[in-house]
């Protein structure tokens, strides 16, 4: 035992835990006095879904855990509590006023199915917002009670290194703090990109910080961006009932399989999203009555343009919070180009007992489930002798537009450029949803493809469903490519009659053969 | 072929699966690659599909053109058994030779596809599959063999399919495509009360899809109370028209018949609405609405007539009462419904009533959903309870009276309790019997050409190709015995098959509440919904039985089936990232095992 503790301290301090536990007494020589003065076995800066994931696992493993979190307030001043992006101003948020746009539809599907609902039917913003905040709300009272609970500490302190153990939190009030531990977890997340080039973007324009938590209808609103972030936000805004312009400079959903992507914006525009493609914003000013004026250039032809709006919300990428947390004090690198934290496979950063993990990263996925995910697999093998990866392949997603996209795996342009056009076989179809019949519904882009080798058995490769309750549809079956399943045992697998989801495995037309993939009957 | 086993036919996939995770290798659980079961076995390497369907396509034109075929081996005597008796009726006869020809293990294994017989002699006469020698020899000493011999390709057609419901159309479709002359039969004998529809069968007509389509109704009802909450305001006063959604649904229907209709002609296939019935073998006779007779011969035959709705037996239930067969075409709002049975078709039917404002009672003999996870069906009774639907447990109806007429008129029903002596009696406007259905397989003269049926079930025994006990007869759908009525419900059953193999003490159960993020803003009830999955711990834990209760139930559990065939295990489970934020993602990070006994009522949000 001794010699094993005397071989790990050759490799740093990054196994001292486990020269902890194997023999106690050892841990003051291991690093000087330092190690075992230090306050926590792990800290965790940055509470939201990965870094809650963290704390709240280390905790249950029986570790000193303390978690610090600071929301900045927006630009506009928005400001929220713990939990993070996906509870606050993401996922949560954004999937309810999702569902208030649905219903608004829904509304209009009752007639057909003998409701009698007198008109007209206006939405009213506040009464959404407020419901919408309250459930966010008691999601964060949920989480700090969670790390009581668990007896977690948590500091509502901005944080920043001042050395690789040691990190300084500043309160609200301006009393500072000093935080050390053992290991420590980065996962701060990221926050909207600002286009600050931009004249009068930082004054009068709101990001997905903010719309969430506004009190008063947006009104009358420009979406700038093309990420799935903007196209959600326009869907839903268009849903319930405000004229909205979605501008983009050149594709939509890059990443995304295109041809699915252009089916979801080719839905949107047919529903009455505005989109004015290949412009870039110039300027942005206020006009005396309060409302603001973009001005853009069309690219393709260089000419500008002007548009009034009530508001312009950018929606252009996300920056990573990495520059107020000295990251150098502490000898952590960051990507030049992106300020995104370097790590290894194991979430391991330059400095071996400081880890990132979550939006924060260089090259992760930007999901809640893949960071809760990773962080769990990280303090299992800090603090449970666990030696499993995060496996970041096959992540499964779903873009929550009004017509949802459901995807896992690789899209078609990914598949065809790693195994060659004449390896892949696509299999798609357009289907129309049993509940759109009676309710008089089109549906040109409800949509299924699923991309496979085309060797037999013809392994799975991706899935990409347009439809309804895309989400739902798609989680199976992302357990499915987990499985390495093949063409050959989706078709073997009975549907369930009437669902969508049953289409996939119905799928019979490839795309090679030209057929027409339109199902019809039942 | 459809039911070979859930084993992939490819080569190579067990080290295919690897290299399309390489780049993270997963420690220990490397050791137990519990996909790789369901793979392990694939036949031999290196058999491209596309060969053994050119073989295929070989013997079934070799069967085609032959009047018969003896797949033999020189050496069996049973072979050279049959090889005599044709020889002794003076038939020619198409003699392969399967230890003398290069691939006659490859004929054999596809001849057992084909057949379902793994054995040589197999007989083949007029492309009739006679079976071995045995049947053979039964087959001539019944005067079928002759029979079968004299028939040439003086049929009118190839194959005659009797009911025209989702069974027999993808059937006739099929055969079609594959250059068959087809013909379908469909006449629907009108309900009791009268009703009748067109082609399509039970799903398009008067099961899944207006059920469904009401279904999302009742759900529609819940989105009004639920859009109030989400910022929507409109009047108050929100009333249900059951005659606009009827005819809204109807029409529907009536799309799906035409549409049905016109992909048989766009195949070819001959499409005739009269009731067939055998009159001996390989002829039938059919009968049109107006009583005009017509006679038609096939050299085979599908049996695709389906169920009917049953009755109760009881003073007034064809009188008075309805089934599914009328409801979802009633002109007129049901009103005060009294649903008896407690099959899901019961409890669904009364949960779109409900939903629509009915007053709505169910009387159940016994248990809910028979055959299903019964955990589940309790929670899916207390959520009906819960939400309006009334239940009268262990009664039944022994007789029901009309005391008005009209639409709807009013009904007295009177049901004794089905352990004790006590009765009771209410006023309803309608009684909507579910109590189960029967085999329409009585009067379709299959005693003419001996085609056994149950005689207590109504149901036709088949073989693993469909086969009934008459060669050129196969049955398809719901009137098969021993086959799960509603195929879906693999889930089910693979469970059952595991309680059955393992018996219950293997298994492991993860189980959770949770609350759908939708519910939340619309103040609906936390705690309602639950998710289980049941693990086969002697197996990798490998998921046996998946169970969810809860919105879109549906479509969460079409990919998990899909899953399931490809062997998922919990580690797999836990392994996949869910999507969210959804519903189907809880069985991502389903944690608390049942045994456990720990608390699954979701507090926040996990």
């Amino acid at each position: 035992m001794a010699a094993m503790a005397v071989a790990l301290r050759g490799l740093g301090g990054r196994f001292r835990w486990r020269t902890q536990a194997v023999a106690g007494g050892v841990r003051g020589a291991a690093r000087g006095a330092a190690a075992g003065q230090r306050d926590y076995d792990l800290l965790v800066v940055g509470g939201g879904s990965g870094g809650l994931a963290c704390a709240k696992e280390a905790a249950q493993l029986g570790r000193k855990v303390a978690v610090v979190d600071y929301v900045e307030p927006s630009p506009q001043g928005t400001r929220w509590g713990l939990g993070g992006t996906c509870v606050n101003v993401g996922c949560i948020p954004k999937k309810l006023m999702h569902q208030a746009a649905l219903l608004g539809g829904l509304i209009q599907d009752a007639p057909h199915y003998g409701w009698e609902v007198a008109q007209p039917v206006l939405h009213d913003w506040r009464k959404m917002a407020e419901a919408v905040q309250n459930h966010v709300k008691s999601l964060n009272w949920g989480h700090r009670v969670q790390l009581q609970d668990r007896k977690v500490k948590y500091f509502n302190i901005k944080a920043s290194f001042v050395d690789e153990h040691t990190v300084c939190g500043v309160a609200k009030g301006g009393k500072e703090i000093l935080l050390s531990a053992d290991h420590i977890i980065i996962a701060t997340g990221g926050r909207p990109r600002y286009p600050t080039h931009i004249e009068g973007a930082l004054e009068y324009g709101i990001t997905s910080d903010d719309i969430f938590w506004l009190k008063e209808s947006p009104g009358k609103t420009l979406v700038v961006g093309a990420s799935y972030v903007a196209l959600e936000c326009a869907g839903f805004l268009t849903g319930i009932g405000l004229d909205t312009t979605i501008m983009m400079r050149s594709i939509p959903l890059r990443g995304f399989d295109q041809q699915m992507s252009s089916l979801v914006i080719e839905h949107m525009a047919s529903h009455g999203t505005r989109f004015l493609r290949g412009c870039a914003p110039s300027r942005v000013r206020r006009l005396p009555d309060g409302q603001l004026q973009v001005t853009w250039e069309d690219r393709a032809t260089g000419k500008e343009d002007m548009g009034t709006f009530d508001t312009v919300l950018w929606a252009i990428g996300r920056v990573p919070d990495t520059r107020s947390l000295n990251l150098e004090k502490a000898g952590v690198d960051t990507s030049p180009d992106t300020q995104k934290i370097l790590v290894d496979s194991r979430e391991a950063t330059s400095v071996p007992h400081i880890y990132a993990i979550g939006d924060v990263v260089e090259g992760r996925p930007e999901l809640t489930p893949t960071a809760i995910m990773a962080g769990r697999l990280l303090v299992q093998r800090l603090f449970g002798g666990s030696s499993d990866l995060m496996d970041y392949d096959n992540v499964p997603t779903t873009v929550f537009t009004p017509l949802e996209y459901g995807c896992v795996g690789l899209s078609e342009e990914e598949a065809v450029a790693r195994h060659g056009q004449e390896h892949v076989e696509v299999y798609h179809a357009h289907y129309k949803p049993l509940e759109f019949t009676v309710a008089g519904r089109d549906a040109s882009q409800c949509y299924v493809k699923m991309v496979c080798l085309r060797e037999p058995p013809q392994l799975l490769l991706g899935l990409h469903f347009l439809g309804p309750n895309a989400g739902e549809v798609t989680q199976g079956f992302a357990l499915g490519i987990k499985c390495g399943a093949s063409y050959a045992q989706v078709m073997r697998t009975v549907g369930i009659h009437p669902t969508c989801s049953e289409e996939v495995v119905k799928l019979r037309i490839s795309k090679r053969s030209g057929l027409d993939p339109t199902v019809t009957g039942c | 072929m459809e039911r070979s086993p859930p084993q992939s036919p490819g080569p190579g996939k067990a080290g295919d699966a690897p290299n399309r995770r390489s780049g993270h290798v997963q420690g220990a659980r490397v050791l137990s690659p519990p996909g790789r079961r369901a793979r392990l076995s694939s036949p031999g390497p290196s058999r491209s599909s596309e060969a053994r369907e050119e073989l295929r396509r070989r013997l079934l034109g070799l069967i085609e053109r032959s009047r018969v075929v003896i797949f033999s081996k020189s050496y069996c005597p049973h072979s050279t058994r049959v090889k005599e008796l044709f020889s002794s009726l003076g038939v020619e006869c198409n003699v392969l030779e399967l230890d003398q020809v290069d691939d006659g293990a490859r004929v054999q294994e596809v001849l057992s596809e084909i057949t379902n017989q793994k054995t040589v002699p197999n007989i083949f006469v007029n492309k009739v599959h006679v079976g071995g020698c045995d049947q053979t020899f039964q087959a001539y000493q019944s005067g079928l063999l002759q029979k079968l011999l004299q028939e040439d390709s003086a049929y009118d057609y190839d194959l005659i399919i009797i009911g025209g419901g989702s069974g027999g159309l993808s059937c006739a479709k099929e055969a079609a495509i594959l250059g068959k002359k087809v013909m379908v039969l469909d006449f629907v004998v009108p309900s009791p009360q009268g009703t009748s529809w067109g082609l399509g069968g039970t799903c398009v007509n008067v099961g899944c899809i207006p059920k469904k389509l009401m279904h999302q109704a009742a759900l529609l009802g819940q989105a009004l109370c639920d859009s109030r909450k989400f910022g929507w305001e409109y009047n108050q006063q929100v009333r249900h028209n059951w005659e606009t959604m009827t005819k809204a649904i109807q029409n529907h229907i009536s799309s799906l018949n035409w549409g049905y209709r016109l992909s048989l002609r766009e195949k070819a296939v001959a499409y005739v609405n009269s009731y067939g019935e055998f009159v001996e073998h390989h002829k039938i006779k059919a009968t049109n609405k107006k009583g005009q007779e017509t006679y038609y011969t096939a050299a085979q035959f599908v049996i695709a007539t389906g169920e009917r709705p049953r009755y109760l037996g009881i003073q007034g239930d064809k009188e008075y009462c309805i089934t599914s067969d009328d409801l979802f075409s009633l002109p007129y709002c049901p009103g005060k419904t009294l649903v008896v049975g407690a099959s899901y078709v019961a409890l669904e039917c009364a949960g779109f009533l409900a939903g629509f404002g009915l007053d709505v009672t169910v009387m159940v003999r016994s248990i809910l959903l028979r055959g299903f996870d019964q955990e589940m069906a309790e929670k899916v009774g207390s959520y009906m309870e819960q939400h309006g639907v009334k239940f009268l447990r262990k009664f039944i109806p022994v007789m029901v009276q009309q005391l008005e007429k009209g639409s709807p008129g009013k009904l007295k029903v009177l049901a004794k309790s089905s352990e004790g002596t006590e009765t009771i009696e209410e006023v309803y406007n309608t009684v909507l019997l579910a109590i189960g259905r029967d085999s329409c397989t009585r009067k379709i003269g299959l005693e003419k050409i001996g085609v056994k049926i149950n005689e207590k079930s109504g149901k036709i025994p088949v073989n693993d190709v469909e086969q009934t006990n008459v060669p050129y007869v196969y049955a398809v759908g719901d009137i098969l015995e021993d086959k799960p009525e509603l195929t879906p419900v693999a889930i089910q059953s693979g469970k059952l098959l595991a309680r059955r193999l393992f018996g219950a003490s293997l298994e492991k159960i993860y189980h959770t509440l949770f609350w759908p993020l939708e519910w939340t803003v619309a103040g609906r009830e936390n705690n309602t919904c639950y998710a289980k999955i049941i693990c086969n711990k002697f197996d990798h834990d490998r998921v046996i039985g998946f169970h969810i209760l809860g919105p879109n139930a549906g479509e969460v559990t079409q990919g998990f089936a899909a899953a399931m065939k490809c062997g998922l295990t919990k580690q797999l489970l836990d392994d996949t990232i869910g999507i969210h934020p959804t519903c189907g993602e809880v069985f991502t990070t389903l944690e608390i095992t049942k045994s456990s006994g720990l608390d699954i009522t979701q507090k926040g949000c996990g």
